[in-house]
């Protein structure tokens, strides 16, 4: 047990577990935007992260520039999520979270299939960025440069969406339609506009995710980021899906959480840290279902 | 028992016994396509017997599968292959040899017993937090038989688990599994469950417990997912990908497909979508259509499955059949002029 503790505080590990942390609330962001606005949890969202790392393999395999990889891997993700959000959100829109969470479970089955017929099960090697992985010291801890590059570029784009949602009038318009829809429309907030906006950040975050995540994975795969997305979903869940700051948070909490059991688990036991996780998971949502980060217990209907 | 109920019953037996006929009469290879979709009628309608009655979703019914097709599995393979590729048993599974039927009776016990343990805390649980703690089950389950060789093969292939699951017993299993899920819809329990999924807050009102109703069904669910898992593990070489995420989003579709909320929607789904699948698989490896050859690409099934699936979501979100039972009343509305006159 203290052997556990000892390393599960050591500042490398609490480096690697919060740059995954950043990486993971960078994903709930995407997919609470979008929940907000339309109350669909799309478990389609790491389909969008495989499609932008297909994106940056494309282009590191032709030897393109890093930025045009990166544009490619941002045009690719932003289309196909205006796509999935024309052809599947909107049709959707009203039908119960579960008929949604079901068939957007459908659009990542068809994403991923149609990645396997296209490129094959052994997948593409995006490596642009891969300098990215070298460690760098600071004080006398050795830390891989993509685990500052991915603290910080969170840190930004969180910044930049709170500012976007607090101080701009489409940003008022996404709150108030994720406070009470049919009210915002009724005061004039323009429905489509506002779930392709959300879908649309949404995007953008997935390519953000794509571009980090290639770094420490480079083989991308049909199967990409599905793991991640899984764990990131329970972590929203965790967290409540009510607000966007409590579904980042899950986000955050199940991505360190994750990162320090991987490091700290001992040797014998880290094939099983699927089963830890997801056992906190389920005692989480035992004692706390509205989410831990929420205030206040939902109400239940009465007659 | 009233004539409508009994067609209820009638139709999804009918087309298992159609299933059959069409099994009888083709060539062996193809006999498989069919033993595969009696399969997936008994997992999908022990599915249905949760997901339909309850209106929740549940991402975890594979587990029940994966335990029943592990407890069949291991107790039934010869003592002698056993440490061939599951070294590691504990003694008692390492020198314990069932019978054919035996071992799909423990399958089906075990699935119930670890629905009813999963489902004591779970039950509690409703909407988005009891879906994301069914696919944490899932998880959980997949990652301990992946990794602990005492109660299983781990990430080893079942080979030489004794395959008796032929058209007759997996029919005969899928009639069973109807029969069940039918007696248990008619009953008491299955009624206050669908008052429950209708409007929980009457239902509290009237005096049903959500949470105890929703127990019973789950618990029968897993009992029935198990008995299904016996069956697939008697049929195929599985192994712990088998039983997994694939499985879960097939058997979810068929469900949908044909409509969650009615067992003729949860027969048709399966029998329907697994047809396709057949046609596809084939048409996989080449496919003879009046003297032309028609090929295409391997995945090709999944990819008009989940299409299929988004599709009949977004045009016709209670499934294929309505989500209703089956009847005949269809009929007499295409002659209301008669009616009127009697």
């Amino acid at each position: 047990m203290s052997d556990f503790l000892r390393t599960a505080v050591e500042l490398q590990v609490q480096a690697d577990a919060i740059g995954l942390g950043a990486i993971f609330a960078l994903m709930a962001v995407g997919i609470g935007l979008v929940f907000g606005v339309l109350r669909l949890v799309n478990f389609a969202y790491g389909q969008l992260i495989m499609a932008g790392g297909f994106a940056l393999a494309f282009a590191s395999e032709r030897g393109w520039p890093v930025a045009v990889g990166i544009a490619l891997c941002l045009v690719v993700v932003l289309a196909l999520s205006l796509a999935m959000e024309r052809v599947v959100f909107r049709p959707l829109r009203g039908q119960s979270p579960a008929v949604m969470l079901t068939a957007t479970f459908a659009v990542a089955f068809l994403l991923q299939s149609i990645a396997l017929i296209w490129f094959g099960p052994l997948g593409k090697t995006a490596v642009s960025l891969a300098q990215l992985n070298r460690p760098v010291s600071v004080g006398d801890v050795e830390i891989r440069k993509i685990t500052i590059v991915a603290i910080v570029t969170a840190a930004v784009c969180l910044a930049l969406l709170v500012l976007l949602l607090n101080r701009t009038s489409i940003g008022l318009h996404m709150r108030a339609a994720a406070m009470d829809f049919s009210t915002a429309r009724l005061v004039g907030v323009r429905a489509s506009l506002v779930s392709a906006v959300a879908v649309l950040l949404s995007g953008i975050l997935a390519a953000v995710v794509a571009v980090l995540l290639t770094v420490q994975f480079p083989t991308v795969t049909p199967t990409y980021a599905l793991r991640e997305t899984i764990l990131v979903l329970a972590g929203v869940v965790v967290g409540g899906m009510t607000r966007l700051v409590s579904a980042t948070l899950g986000g955050f909490a199940i991505g360190y959480v994750s990162g320090v059991l991987a490091a700290a688990l001992p040797s014998g036991q880290s094939q099983y840290l699927p089963s830890f996780v997801f056992g906190l998971v389920i005692l989480v949502l035992l004692l706390r279902p509205g989410g831990v980060f929420t205030r206040g217990a939902g109400t239940v209907e009465r007659v | 028992m009233r004539p409508r109920a009994l067609l209820q019953l009638a139709g999804p037996i009918a087309l298992v016994l159609g299933a059959v006929l069409v099994g009888l009469s083709v060539s062996r290879s193809t006999e498989i396509y069919v033993i595969n979709a009696l399969v997936s009628v008994a997992v999908v309608v022990a599915l249905y017997v949760f997901v339909g009655n309850s209106g929740v979703l549940s991402f975890g019914h594979i587990s029940f599968v994966a335990v029943g097709a592990w407890a069949a599995g291991v107790l039934s393979v010869p003592e002698q292959e056993k440490p061939a590729f599951m070294p590691f048993l504990f003694d008692f599974l390492r020198d314990t040899t069932v019978g054919n039927v035996p071992s799909l009776v423990i399958a089906g016990c075990v699935g119930g017993v670890f629905a009813l343990l999963v489902g004591l805390p779970l039950m509690r649980l409703s909407g988005l937090a009891a879906g994301i703690a069914t696919f944490a089950v899932l998880e959980i389950t997949n990652n301990v038989l992946r990794y602990y060789e005492k109660i299983g093969p781990g990430l080893n292939t079942f080979s030489s688990v004794p395959e008796t699951t032929d058209l007759e017993q997996a029919a005969i299993v899928a009639l069973v599994v109807i029969v069940v899920a039918f007696a248990y819809q008619q009953s008491r329990f299955g009624r206050q469950l669908r008052a429950t999924r209708e409007d929980p807050a009457a239902a509290r009102a009237v005096g049903v417990s959500i949470y105890r109703q929703r127990l019973v069904a789950f618990t029968l669910s897993g009992f029935l997912a198990g008995l299904a898992g016996g069956l697939y593990v008697h049929f195929l070489p599985i192994n712990v990908d088998t039983v997994y995420l694939d499985l879960t989003f097939i058997t979810l579709a068929m469900l949908v497909i044909g409509g969650a909320t009615s067992l003729w929607g949860a027969v048709v789904g399966a029998l329907s979508v697994s047809a396709l699948d057949s046609v596809l698989a084939n048409a996989e490896n080449g496919l003879d259509v009046l003297g032309r050859t028609i090929e295409v690409p391997a995945g090709t099934r999944i990819v008009v499955v989940s299409a299929l699936m988004a599709l009949v979501l977004i045009l016709r979100p209670s499934g294929l059949t309505g989500g209703r039972e089956l009847s005949f009343d269809w009929l007499r509305r295409l002659r209301p002029a008669r009616e009127a006159v009697e």
